[in-house]
């Protein structure tokens, strides 16, 4: 059964090797099967060309036979997924191993039909057992899982050697059953998989609503008179048959990873059903198809492996890349809002020092900012740079008195001015809040309004007013803005107009 | 028989129901027979029964004897009759479905099967989530919601139901006292409406001002009535005065000895 793999390696240079290492990295031989047409040893990228052209008959049914699985395990998985349920397809998958064998023994033939129905009832009976074990003892369903899983792959791995022992013919290609071979797929292989994935599917949509609210609620299912335990069973059959029918093309070690990875990707990509129903399809065919496509490119690779690798690579780019879930998007939105929270700190400081001057100026030295913020004037420029970029401030605002000629000022933009006092505003109002609402000693609300400032919504700040009526000043006596302030911006040269005074007058 | 007479029928009879749940009993001789248009609280303390009495009713658990009758028919003759609300930790929040998805199910009932939600049902299920003022949250994942918020969302699905008789499995628990304010307010309009609702709480101090009538529960039925009868100093004590320990002491050796044998 294990033959080395370098003899054909070495024929198909580098791209090959890499993924004979995948297959030795998964403890995998390449099995001797039926082999793709008339196979020849030719250059990759000819294996290529003839994959992509379906041409050959035997790529068609292949690359048929893997869709119609990816798909057909994609949605039916989907379902275990939403229902915790993952290690049932994996106990299913493994609790067919010995109907395999004793379809095969029933008349010592590979007979598609014999070994679909010996597979069937041994991975029904599989989950009858863990069903039995459950109801009659005090064992979880975890433990009744992992012991019918292990029990019913080890007898059917014995009768499998048994089988390999016997004097009959026929018997090679019965291990493609374990790591899958598509390029066997013959047309009446493809024709099973297309009527049990068509089933599947028409069961699903026929019930959707069922299937449904049985899996989000089970017990409100019952109490609306929706037969839970048929659709459990139903769609337990459904699983079944989808894992039979895949044997052949993912072999029983890993089919159940196309019934998890793909709906598990799409659960990560959106938070409706159906949408997830759809993307698991498309995600279980796409694996399919490349796993199909990689197996092709050497002579007799098993193709349960790739697709798995396949599925696992979608898993984690949408892992990565999922727009609201995946790490780099939230990655980046924390950034986003670490460098926000920086930029509203900065416009705080330059109101602060502007107040301390009354608002006499409309502009400040950059310098007098950098010992505000207690940081060096080099970190400043950076922090600035980033508020021209927002239109937040400008930079050498001309004066009129000439004071400032050096480039080295800052004065705010209308909008600049308005989110600085928004900032001021939320911190001060908040405080307020604090010690008058909920008590705190005045010199506890520092720290916490520094955090609150940033996320305070509109709404919450109307409430804020209103409830604490409307307040001119915060604990520590200084102006509050208010929204008249916030909107009659005076820009640079006309006067301090329109900007809280520590003495009293706003307009 | 005809749909008045049918109407007149008392929404709940239980008669002389007794339940074990994992070989254990929980409930006996349960005799309740509760009129039209009441809004009753299911009281009394942890391990009760309570959860189970509703759920045995509404032919989630089997009872061991006895029989209980909706509008004078069995549970799955009425089904379309009787809403229901589930213990909020009964499903999973991340699951993927809307707001809006969770209200429809309440229409799944009538729908029967083969039938999608018409113009109709979603039009119903808009209602009930404005009734509990949920509907700008119509499209939100059930992840991203309060657990007021979610509790709100159960008690729409019920309501899209539209039946007559309700069955609440502590629609209270963990809510702000907003919510539960609110609550109550819609629970009193269907009972003025001539719905029946049978709401199990845990709260004793609220219980009194919550309901027309109590049933006082603690393994036996141990009072049913208007609040005002039956919310006294001693009906209380044998609710809660633990009086029955012996009786579940005896019924669990009793279920210890069956299942041994």
């Amino acid at each position: 059964m294990h033959r080395p793999t370098t003899k054909i390696a070495a024929a198909h240079g580098q791209w090959i090797q890499w993924i004979c290492l995948f297959i030795l990295l998964a403890g995998v031989s390449p099995v001797e099967g039926a082999r793709v047409g008339d196979y020849v040893e030719t250059h990759w990228s000819d294996q290529v060309a003839r994959f992509w052209s379906f041409d050959d008959p035997a790529v068609r049914f292949a690359v048929m036979g893997t869709l119609l699985m990816g798909v057909c395990c994609g949605v039916l998985g989907s379902f275990l997924v939403v229902r915790k349920f993952a290690l049932v397809g994996d106990t299913l998958a493994h609790a067919v191993c010995p109907g395999i064998a004793l379809g095969f023994l029933w008349n010592v033939s590979k007979d598609p039909l014999a070994i679909f129905i010996g597979a069937t009832l041994a991975g029904l009976l599989g989950t009858v057992v863990v069903h039995w074990i459950k109801a009659t003892t005090h064992l979880k369903e975890d433990s009744a899982l992992g012991m019918v899983l292990s029990g019913f792959y080890a007898i059917g791995i014995c009768l499998f050697s048994m089988i390999q022992n016997l004097e009959v013919a026929n018997k090679s290609g019965l291990d493609k059953f374990m790591f899958g071979q598509a390029a066997a797929l013959a047309e009446n292989d493809v024709k099973l998989m297309a009527y049990i994935t068509l089933f599947s599917l028409g069961v699903i949509i026929l019930f959707y609503k069922e299937f449904l609210v049985a899996s989000f609620d089970s017990v409100f299912a019952r109490a609306i008179g929706v037969p839970y335990l048929f659709f459990h069973y139903t769609m337990m059959v459904l699983l079944t048959f989808a894992v039979v029918v895949s044997l052949q093309a993912t072999g029983l070690v890993l089919v159940s990873a196309l019934l998890i990875t793909p709906a598990a990707t799409a659960y990560l990509l959106t938070d409706r059903m159906h949408h997830m129903l759809i993307l698991a399809a498309f995600l279980g065919a796409l694996s399919g198809l490349f796993g199909a496509f990689l197996s092709f490119l050497g002579n007799g690779l098993p193709t349960g492996p790739f697709m798995v690798v396949s599925a696992s690579v979608l898993f984690a780019l949408g892992f990565l890349f999922a727009p609201r879930h995946g790490w780099v998007p939230r990655w980046w939105r924390r950034r986003r809002r670490t460098a926000r929270i920086q930029a509203e700190n900065t416009l705080k400081a330059i109101y602060q020092v502007m107040e301390r001057r009354d608002f006499s100026e409309d502009a400040i030295r950059v310098a007098e900012l950098a010992s505000r913020r207690n940081v060096s004037v080099a970190a400043i420029e950076s922090e600035l740079s980033a508020l021209v970029s927002y239109n937040f401030v400008t930079r050498s605002a001309a004066q009129p008195d000439g004071q400032f000629v050096d480039d080295k000022t800052i004065a705010f933009t209308p909008s600049g001015w308005q989110r600085a006092c928004e900032i001021v505003r939320n911190h001060r109002l908040w405080e307020l809040y604090l010690t008058n609402a909920a008590l705190y000693a005045v010199d506890h609300v520092h720290d916490d309004a520094e955090k609150i400032e940033h996320i305070l919504g509109e709404d919450t700040v109307r409430k804020l007013e209103r409830c604490l009526e409307h307040p001119e000043n915060d604990p520590h006596g200084k102006r509050i803005p208010t929204t008249q302030n916030l909107h009659s911006y005076a820009p640079p040269g006309t006067g301090p107009e329109g900007r809280p005074t520590s003495h009293g007058g706003h307009t | 028989m005809s749909k008045i007479d049918s109407e007149r029928l008392l929404p709940l009879e239980i008669h002389d129901l007794t339940v074990a749940y994992h070989k254990q009993p929980v409930l006996y001789g349960i005799d309740v027979t509760v009129p039209a248009g009441k809004l009753v609280g299911i009281v009394g303390p942890n391990g009760a029964g309570k959860s189970t009495l509703i759920k045995t009713i509404m032919g989630l658990i089997p009872p061991s004897s006895g029989w209980i009758k909706i509008f004078g028919e069995p549970f799955n003759k009425a089904v379309k009759r009787v809403g229901y609300v589930p213990q909020r930790e009964s499903v999973d929040w991340d699951f993927p479905v809307n707001v809006m998805d969770v209200v429809l199910m309440g229409r799944y009932g009538r729908l029967g099967l083969l039938r999608r939600p018409s113009k109709q049902d979603r039009a119903i299920a808009t209602a009930c989530l404005d009734k509990v003022k949920m509907l700008p949250y119509a499209h939100r994942q059930i992840a991203n919601l309060s657990g007021g918020q979610q509790q709100r969302v159960f008690l729409a699905r019920a309501l899209a139901q539209e039946s007559d008789l309700y069955f609440m499995d502590e629609p209270f628990a963990g809510v702000d006292a907003a919510t539960e304010a609110a609550i109550i307010e819609i629970l009193r309009e269907l009972r003025d409406k001539g719905k029946t609702l049978l709401v199990v709480h845990h709260d004793l101090s609220t219980a009194q001002k919550y309901f027309d009538m109590l049933l006082l529960l603690n393994m036996r039925l141990v009072a049913f009535g208007d609040t005002a009868e039956v919310y006294n100093y001693e009906s209380l004590q044998k609710t809660y005065g633990g009086r029955l320990t012996i009786l579940s002491e005896v019924a669990s050796q009793a279920a210890r000895n069956v299942s041994d044998a």
